[in-house]
């Protein structure tokens, strides 16, 4: 996805610091956005995402810090000396404006002949999809379709930035996956770099080339929707995106482990000390089924590791459509419960049953371990 | 990570980015404070010059002069006295009145009983600091240079006051029972409408909100129309009705009109209209939900009324009591006119200023005036803002079920009070058209012959028709723009909240206070700004500036619920503000702002208060004509000139209704589906 090792830096944070008052809302944050990237800023609300999108453009300059555009410094300057298209939650549409009067606000009164606005705003209305909407006012159009003109109005200028604060937030979740896919197909078709600020994980995931993962004002982690996925760098960044399970431990002397109960796990990725308390997390999907015709050579669900297997009673199973969520429980993984999604296959084939008996396996490459608390600055 | 202490030093000015400022931020910046510059002239400086003109004291210094008398032949044979020394021999003048106003001037044959001017004694004076001011005749000499005067030039000899500051003008007036009383009275006074006209307005809102009663608008309508006249209209209907020629005299059982019964029921019509539009409100924004969770509790009608009803709307009832309280406590109009011998305080300060010429007591009055107006309005304030912390929640509109017992008494109950509105309003029409009232009730236009009496004409009609007219024009330029910097510009918040108290302070300030203050102010001659007194700018800006808040407040509402993202957008796309601000936010705003021309004609048409003080003979004004007719005596054209005050209205009402839907028609065409 991303060519992060040969395209070339556009936009560059250094050490931006955002205070409103005793709080600081930014702490030190460095960002490289390349030319033409798809990034998201994820992260809860509060999180600081917004502020530094605010930073970005000028509507709220970071306290410290440099912002660098194009080689170029712009932390000092105002919104109208920026280069960038915004699309607010809101689509801040001109109500008393037409459709095509909405897109043609900011190329009226920049020198371009009537002729060829016309024409400009006839190409991005085709280009959002909605060549027929012109003369209607935005009151007279859906969430999605305003959106849409929204978009259009913020690239009408050709912006090298495209800013986008959670653009989508305000849809229904049909259009808003609909929209996903457009606006994505839209920004690949224009190359422009684009920075779109979500607290939805399931979108920034779908859409980005990168995902920034922000909290409490600082960068958790930055990286591919696949990395930020599987390769969590903080136990934050495993819990905000997607599903997992926590089970608390201890990490073990013997190598890379972890003890939970009287079990001992191995975990690939585990570099902690020994004695620390540890939480250890699994997602429900990277938890492998062992049923009784686990034993078949070839068998998709045969026993990689016997250490990592553990004798789980089925508590309870619930239908999600295109998979099984079942909650398994064993003396073994300590108190708690642990959540596994199984394929409707493995569910049919193993015949797991609610008060069943079964074996999981928790592969050591997916179980990954963070300090239980917080770690000491670096 | 970096601590955050380790961010400390860093964040030093050294390292803080300094943002550049737009263009746009520059041009917001310079008209907010060329606005706040004209607020500051406008209000802040006529309010100090007023208020230190309260605290400004005056006194004659005896210790100052030194006399020496000589015999007939012209010796000087005895040793010179201080005038202290003379008073203490002979107690010409009594200590308390040494205290004077600004203008004193004290002879001081005074200090002399055996003076004659015939006598050739002869008389040497001397001031003993530098500050010793006498005057011979109308030159002046100060300072500590001897000067030898014989009987004739003596007697023109008077000595003038030395200026401090402090409360003594305070004590003189609480020391003043004629004065002193006006507090009791106007408390009063207005504490009694305050009960009154709530009670009457919340059954009238009631029964417009609550019932299913026909004619509601037709209701509404009679009910707003008080507001349409000036305060003083109701005191010459009452003065027709039941003054001492009225033929319903008889009904107030020996009692006078001219009196406190009168400024009561002419403050009930007045005042009608702002409490009843207030209890409106708070009854309609109440939630629905409530009373059918009062049903399904079986709860009675008469609980459900004292547990939801009531609660729901003691904000507003509050809010329309301190509206109704401030309304009447600085109203001067109507006291004027149908007050009698019963002094109000706003009566006091123009009996002060315009009878006794005494300025420094008139600031004196308006000074204690201000503290119950200053009292009510932040009460209001608070309770305002509580309100709109009601309606914000999601209540769902209360609709009334029909009742025919329920409702034949709301009808019968507002009819009623809209037979009062119509009656005052109809007397007084009738009054106009009436030859001679009551000895000739034949019909005819003498009385609308406005050039034949005191007050100024016809001319006066028609510049309070040019007042009105720039007053809405100028005024809701300024106001709108205004409220925009305060609602649109970036940072700079100690500006903004500077400017919004300036904004907000009008309200609090009683009109007689505000005119009181622009004679200070602009009538000094060092003031540079001294040749718009006496002009149609100094009205225009006094009415602008007493009717700025509400506007200002209307102009603020209607742009919080413009987008906030919209001033980020156009920057985005390079368009300065003003672009988008003549081409959305204008247009968008379109109803208030017709809303805010609409409120200043009407206020300037019927404002009597602040220009009661600032008019000239070239401007005089249609409200004050009506007063100053009333005043010599021509009652009848009085009510002329104040029915076509009313009719004047009418008719700016009809032509902004007309006017909004058509301008409505062309730039609110998106709020259709």
């Amino acid at each position: 996805m991303g060519q992060a090792s040969t395209a070339e830096t556009y936009l560059k944070i250094e050490n931006v610091w955002k205070a409103f008052g005793d709080f600081y809302a930014l702490k030190d944050i460095s960002l490289q956005v390349n030319r033409g990237e798809f990034v998201c800023f994820l992260g809860p609300s509060g999180c600081g995402k917004t502020t530094l999108l605010r930073a970005i453009a000028g509507l709220d300059i970071q306290t410290t810090g440099a912002v660098f555009q194009d080689g170029e410094d712009i932390s000092a300057l105002p919104p109208s000396e920026r280069d960038f298209g915004i699309v607010f939650q809101s689509y801040a549409l001109f109500p008393n404006l037409t459709v095509e009067k909405n897109i043609a606000f900011g190329l009226e009164n920049s020198g371009i002949a009537r002729a060829d606005i016309d024409k400009r705003v006839t190409e991005l209305l085709a280009l959002v999809g909605l060549p027929e909407q012109a003369k209607k006012f935005p009151a007279q159009l859906s969430g999605g379709q305003q959106q849409r003109i929204a978009l259009a109005r913020a690239i009408a200028m050709s912006p090298g930035l495209l800013l986008l604060d959670e653009p989508l937030s305000a849809l229904d979740a049909k259009v808003r996956v609909h929209l996903r896919h457009e606006v994505k197909d839209l920004q690949r078709k224009l190359g422009v770099t684009t920075i779109m600020v979500t607290h939805d994980q399931e979108e920034a995931l779908a859409m980005a080339d990168r995902i920034v993962v922000m909290n409490h004002g600082v960068i958790e982690q930055v990286g591919t929707p696949t990395d930020v996925y599987r390769e969590p760098v903080s136990l934050f960044v495993a819990d905000f995106i997607g599903e997992t399970n926590q089970l608390d431990g201890v990490a073990d002397k013997k190598g890379k482990g972890v003890k939970m109960g009287k079990r001992r796990f191995a975990s690939a990725t585990h570099t902690h000390a020994d004695g620390v308390d540890v939480i250890a997390v699994i997602r429900p999907e990277d938890i492998i089924p062992h049923g009784d015709g686990a034993r078949s050579p070839g068998a998709p669900d045969k026993v990689g590791e016997p250490g990592n297997t553990v004798e789980t009673t089925v508590d309870e199973m619930e239908f999600l459509g295109s998979f099984w969520r079942t909650r398994l429980s064993s003396p073994d993984l300590g108190s708690g419960q642990v959540v596994a999604d199984f394929s409707i296959n493995a569910v049919r084939r193993m015949d797991i049953q609610v008060g069943g008996r079964m074996r999981i396996e928790i592969p050591s490459d997916r179980l990954k371990v963070f300090a239980a608390a917080p770690e000491p600055d670096k | 990570m970096s601590s955050l202490d380790a961010l400390g030093p860093d964040v030093t000015a050294k390292s803080r980015i300094k943002p550049k400022l737009g263009s746009d931020d520059w041009i917001m910046r310079g008209y907010m404070i060329v606005l706040a510059v004209y607020l500051i002239v406008a209000l802040a400086l006529p309010l100090y010059a007023m208020l230190s003109k309260a605290f400004e004291t005056s006194r004659f210094d005896l210790a100052q002069f030194e006399v020496q008398v000589s015999n007939e032949a012209g010796a000087y044979n005895q040793p010179a006295a201080t005038l202290q020394q003379l008073n203490n021999q002979g107690n010409f003048i009594a200590e308390g009145d040494l205290a004077t106003s600004s203008d004193g001037r004290l002879a001081l044959t005074k200090f002399f009983p055996d003076f004659s001017f015939r006598s050739p004694v002869k008389y040497r004076l001397r001031g003993l600091n530098d500050e010793a001011v006498y005057l011979v005749g109308s030159e002046r000499f100060e300072g500590t240079k001897p000067a030898e005067f014989d009987s004739n030039t003596f007697r023109k000899v008077v000595i003038r006051p030395i200026q401090g500051h402090g409360l003594a003008n305070f004590a003189t007036y609480f020391s003043t029972p004629a004065l002193f009383q006006s507090i009791q009275n106007s408390v009063f006074i207005a504490l009694v409408s305050t009960i009154i006209t709530v009670s009457l307005a919340f059954g009238f809102a009631y029964a417009l909100c609550r019932s299913c009663m026909p004619f509601k608008g037709v209701f509404r309508v009679i009910a707003m129309a008080p507001i349409l006249v000036p305060s003083l209209l109701p005191g010459i209907a009452l003065v027709y009705l039941f003054g001492n020629q009225g033929f319903l005299k008889q009904f107030l059982m020996g009692e006078s009109i001219y009196g406190p019964i009168g400024i009561v029921v002419g403050s009930v019509f007045f005042t009608f209209p702002h409490a009843m539009i207030i209890i409106l409100i708070a009854l309609s924004i109440s939630d629905a939900r409530l009373y059918e969770a009062a049903v399904s509790l079986r709860a009675s009608k008469w609980r459900t009324f004292w547990t939801v009803t009531i609660p729901g709307a003691r904000y507003g009832l509050i809010s329309a009591a301190f509206v109704v309280f401030n309304l009447v406590i600085t109203d001067f109009g109507l006291p004027k006119v149908i007050g009698g011998q019963y002094n109000m305080l706003a009566v006091d300060i123009y009996k002060q200023v315009i009878g006794q010429q005494n300025f420094q007591m008139g600031a004196v009055v308006s000074v204690v005036l201000l503290i119950p107006a200053l009292i009510a309005y932040i009460v209001d304030r608070q309770v305002q803002r509580k309100q709109v912390a009601l309606l914000s929640a999601r209540s769902v509109v209360y609709q009334p079920k029909p009742s025919r017992r329920f409702d034949l008494s709301c009808l019968a109950y507002c009819a009623l009070v809209a037979l009062f509105i119509i009656s005052i309003l109809g007397i007084c029409q009738y009054a106009a058209l009436v030859k001679f009232w009551p000895y000739d009730l034949s019909l005819g236009l003498t009385n609308y012959d406005f050039d034949r009496m005191d007050g100024g004409g016809w001319d006066a009609y028609r510049n309070s028709i040019m007042l009105a007219l720039m007053t809405a024009v100028i005024g809701t330029v300024i106001i709108f723009t205004g409220a925009y910097m305060v609602e649109k510009t970036k940072g700079f918040n100690k500006g903004r909240a500077g400017f919004q108290f300036l904004a907000m302070l009008p309200m609090a300030i009683p009109g007689m206070v505000l005119g009181l203050a622009y004679i200070f102010f602009f009538n000094n001659p060092a003031n540079p700004l001294n040749f718009i007194y006496g002009t149609m700018a100094i009205l225009v800006i006094c009415t602008v500036t007493h009717f700025y808040t509400v506007s200002h407040l209307t102009a603020v509402t209607a742009l919080k619920q413009i987008d906030c993202e919209f001033e980020p957008v156009a920057a985005s796309l390079k368009q300065p503000f003003y672009r988008l601000f003549s081409r959305v936010t204008v247009p968008v705003c379109m109803p208030a702002i017709l809303d805010i021309m609409i409120y200043l004609f009407v206020n300037a048409m019927t404002t009597v208060s602040a220009v009661v003080f600032l008019y000239s003979s070239k401007t005089t004004l249609a409200s004050v004509a009506v007063l100053n007719m009333d005043d010599a005596g021509d009652i009848a054209p009085a009510a002329a000139m104040g029915m076509m005050i009313f009719y004047t209205n009418v008719v700016a009402r009809l032509v902004h209704a007309v006017v909004s839907r058509y301008v409505l028609g062309r730039t609110q065409g998106w709020r259709q589906r």
